[in-house]
């Protein structure tokens, strides 16, 4: 962590971004972060690690994925946790979430989807049509999943912009429908030996799987010590953990995460917190955020909440199962992954009853006074579960909020209002 | 104790004074392109112990003014209990937003719901319609009384029925009844939210919306029974941001009991 300052834009340029637009990004991104993020109190001090992550989001990491790339590594890009990053992680490769948490190049995306397609399905199209993220352009391959209809038929078109290769996911969870996965995931492997030379070993996967699992068990202490009141940590900040975790190295993330639970757990063996003890305490479920998505978080918790849990990708779905490490044979810890992975509770499923489930569980552990249900607009399967989730937690004897919403900033002023207003009822 | 309730809205503001309790006065002012200003001038107006700053501007009154916040949800949760104490709900048809909040005894809010960005099912709404026919809101309404008869409008977006509605009178469609369409299109979004809330009766009407006597009576048809119009509709949110600063202090009881009634 020298500090003089490193001139990147050679680097940028030899990635084919457009170096006028990219600027303009790197310009908004901090302001973002400083008003979300700096303006906090009593911040964990290990956060210090993802303030430096996030100043260099576009520099030192891109630069250690060149000279991955550039010792005979690959760079796969995901956009879904569906997609094991213990394979390409075996495999030589490094794994880079590619879902993108901010408008941009619309006037580009909409030539090609329609106006009502979701934001994060517009906003990665935007990234890679008006050349401003290096993680892309650095990805050997990217690869797409068969959830929604949206980001289905989106893949067709993104394969015109950049190498993708999609993985059907079922919808169902039944025998047969493990058992399909099962094999799409020796397709995958299939694929990625081919794309990255090498070949899968059960040593490699047992270690990929073990290095993977340490990366969820420090998020999962992380997260373990938002239970208590006062919270040790804001909302924001566990969930940039969470969003960092797509595309750190994974080894250093995990070290950083865990010397950030210490210090979180100090805090609440001595009571110290962000937020007083009577702040309300918001539970939130939906939709992915990816960087630098941090709106809702950042309006509950201006308005004096405090946001204890995401039940989301980029939350507990992410962090909240790990695959078996008993396995014996490739084909066993094969067969461990594909359990694990189809052990995921988005709303593509149906039925989901195990979102449910997981969310008035978390809701208790977390000691949430109230829920939030968060969905994009137009994503069709959130929001119609959103019914589903809102009847459930009601029944349970918590409060609902729903919120639908985009990247915009447009609604900033009436969801405030909204969301101090289902604060006051949460207090009262 | 004297405190003043400031209800700083984008089209207009209020105010309602309270001494030991019982309100002294009150104001509707428009807020033209300063609300700040406006605010000021009528903090200025007499002298009060404590502000309560609700609305669009709370937060910058909050600043400006030292005043104490409470969202419009809560302020007129408490105002309506305060003017019909066995009220469990109500209605509020803003200019820009509509509202539907359901609240116990004393005004503690149980449930609500806010239209989001779009102006569908707002005052907004129906004055971009008035405009497309060249009348204003209340002559639209009263058409929309008279009319023997009414023609669906489908589209709830403001700007695809504004073309829908232009269409329906190039078809010659009478205008009244295009105009009853209208009202019953904004009716039934809002009881839609009634539902969705769990709202009971006896339910409040209040903000400008209950100033239009085609919505009034179209939203007790809608419930099959009686709204209560509150006397002074644009300031209920004002009345209980008063009552809130007033509670704040412990000067004034808030929470009286009453039975609880069935869904509407
Ligand atoms: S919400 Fe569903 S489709 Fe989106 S990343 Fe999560 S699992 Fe994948
Ligand atoms: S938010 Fe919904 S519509 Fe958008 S990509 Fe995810 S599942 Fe698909």
């Amino acid at each position: 962590m020298s500090d003089a300052p490193v001139d990147y834009r050679p680097m940028w340029t030899d990635l084919g971004l457009d170096l006028e637009a990219h600027d303009l990004l790197l310009t908004a991104i901090p302001q973002l972060y400083a008003d979300a993020y700096l303006s906090q109190q009593d911040r964990p001090e290990g956060m210090a690690y993802f303030d430096f992550v996030m100043s260099e989001i576009h520099g030192l990491r891109i630069k250690e994925l060149v000279d991955h790339k550039a010792a005979g590594g690959t760079v796969i890009g995901t956009f879904c946790v569906y997609v094991p990053e213990e394979i390409i992680r075996a495999l030589g490769g490094v794994s880079v979430g590619l879902c993108a948490g901010a408008e941009w190049a619309y006037d580009q995306v909409e030539q090609l989807l329609p106006r009502n397609t979701c934001a994060l399905i517009k906003s990665a199209m935007g990234f890679k049509l008006g050349k401003v993220c290096p993680y892309v352009e650095s990805a050997d391959l990217v690869i797409g999943e068969t959830t929604c209809d949206g980001k289905k038929k989106a893949w067709e078109l993104l394969g015109e912009y950049a190498p993708v290769y999609v993985m059907e996911l079922p919808q169902m969870k039944r025998p047969q429908d493990l058992a399909f996965w099962r094999e799409e995931l020796d397709r995958l492997v299939e694929k990625l030996e081919e794309v990255t030379g090498n070949t899968l070993t059960f040593e490699a996967l047992q270690k990929a799987t073990k290095e993977v699992n340490d990366k969820r068990r420090a998020l999962q202490r992380l997260n373990a010590a938002r239970a208590a009141s006062p919270a040790p940590i804001s909302g924001k900040d566990a969930l940039l953990a969470v969003q960092v975790a797509f595309y750190d190295d994974v080894p250093r993330f995990t070290e950083m995460v865990n010397k950030i639970a210490d210090e979180l757990e100090q805090r609440v063996a001595s009571g110290k917190g962000v937020a007083t003890a009577d702040a309300p305490r918001v539970l939130i479920t939906g939709t992915p955020m990816s960087v630098p998505n941090w709106k809702v978080h950042d309006i509950v918790e201006k308005a004096g909440g405090v946001v204890v849990a995401e039940e989301m990708c980029t939350g507990s779905r992410y962090y909240d199962k790990l695959v078996s490490e008993d396995a014996t044979t490739l084909e066993g810890a094969m067969d461990a992954l594909a359990v694990k992975y189809l052990d995921v509770n988005c709303a593509c499923f149906t039925p989901n009853q195990g979102r449910i489930d997981d969310v008035l569980r978390m809701a208790k552990e977390y000691k949430a006074d109230g829920v939030l249900h968060y969905a994009l607009q137009f994503c069709a399967t959130y929001q119609i579960e959103a019914t589903t989730v809102e009847r459930s937690a009601q029944e349970a004897g918590l409060p609902v909020l729903r919120v639908d919403t985009d990247y915009s900033m447009e609604d900033v002023g009436q969801l405030s209002t909204r969301v101090e207003a289902f604060l006051e009822m949460l207090k009262a | 104790m004297r405190v003043l309730g400031l209800d700083v809205g984008s089209r207009t503001v209020d105010a309602v004074w309270l001494e030991d309790g019982a309100a002294a006065e009150s104001a509707v002012l428009d807020a033209g392109f300063a609300p700040q200003e406006v605010a000021a001038e009528l903090v200025a107006r007499r002298p009060v112990d404590r502000v309560v700053a609700t609305g669009y501007g709370r937060h910058a009154a909050a600043e400006r003014f030292g005043a104490d916040v409470i969202t419009e949800i809560g302020a007129y949760a408490l105002g309506a209990s305060r003017l019909f104490p066995e009220a469990r709900s109500i209605l509020d048809i803003g200019g820009q937003d509509t509202k539907v909040i359901l609240f116990a005894a004393g005004g503690k809010v149980a449930d609500f719901e806010m239209n989001d960005k779009c102006a569908a099912g707002t005052g907004r709404f129906l004055e971009v319609m008035a405009r497309a026919f060249g009348v204003d809101v209340g002559e639209m309404a009263e058409e929309a009384i008279a009319a023997d008869g009414s023609v669906a409008v489908s589209s709830m977006c403001t700007v695809f029925a504004e073309s829908e509605v232009i269409g329906l009178l190039h078809r010659g469609e009478p205008r009244a009844r295009i105009a009853r369409g209208l009202h019953e299109a904004v009716v039934r979004r809002t009881l839609s939210s009634l539902h969705r809330v769990r709202a009971r009766p006896p339910l409040v009407f209040a903000g400008g919306g209950a100033r239009n006597a085609a919505l009034v009576e179209l939203v007790a048809a809608g419930i099959g029974g009686h709204v209560l119009v509150a006397p002074d509709p644009q300031t209920v949110g004002a009345l209980g941001a008063a009552l809130y600063g007033a509670a704040l202090r412990g000067a004034a009881p808030l929470h009286q009991q009453a039975p609880e009634k069935e869904d509407i």
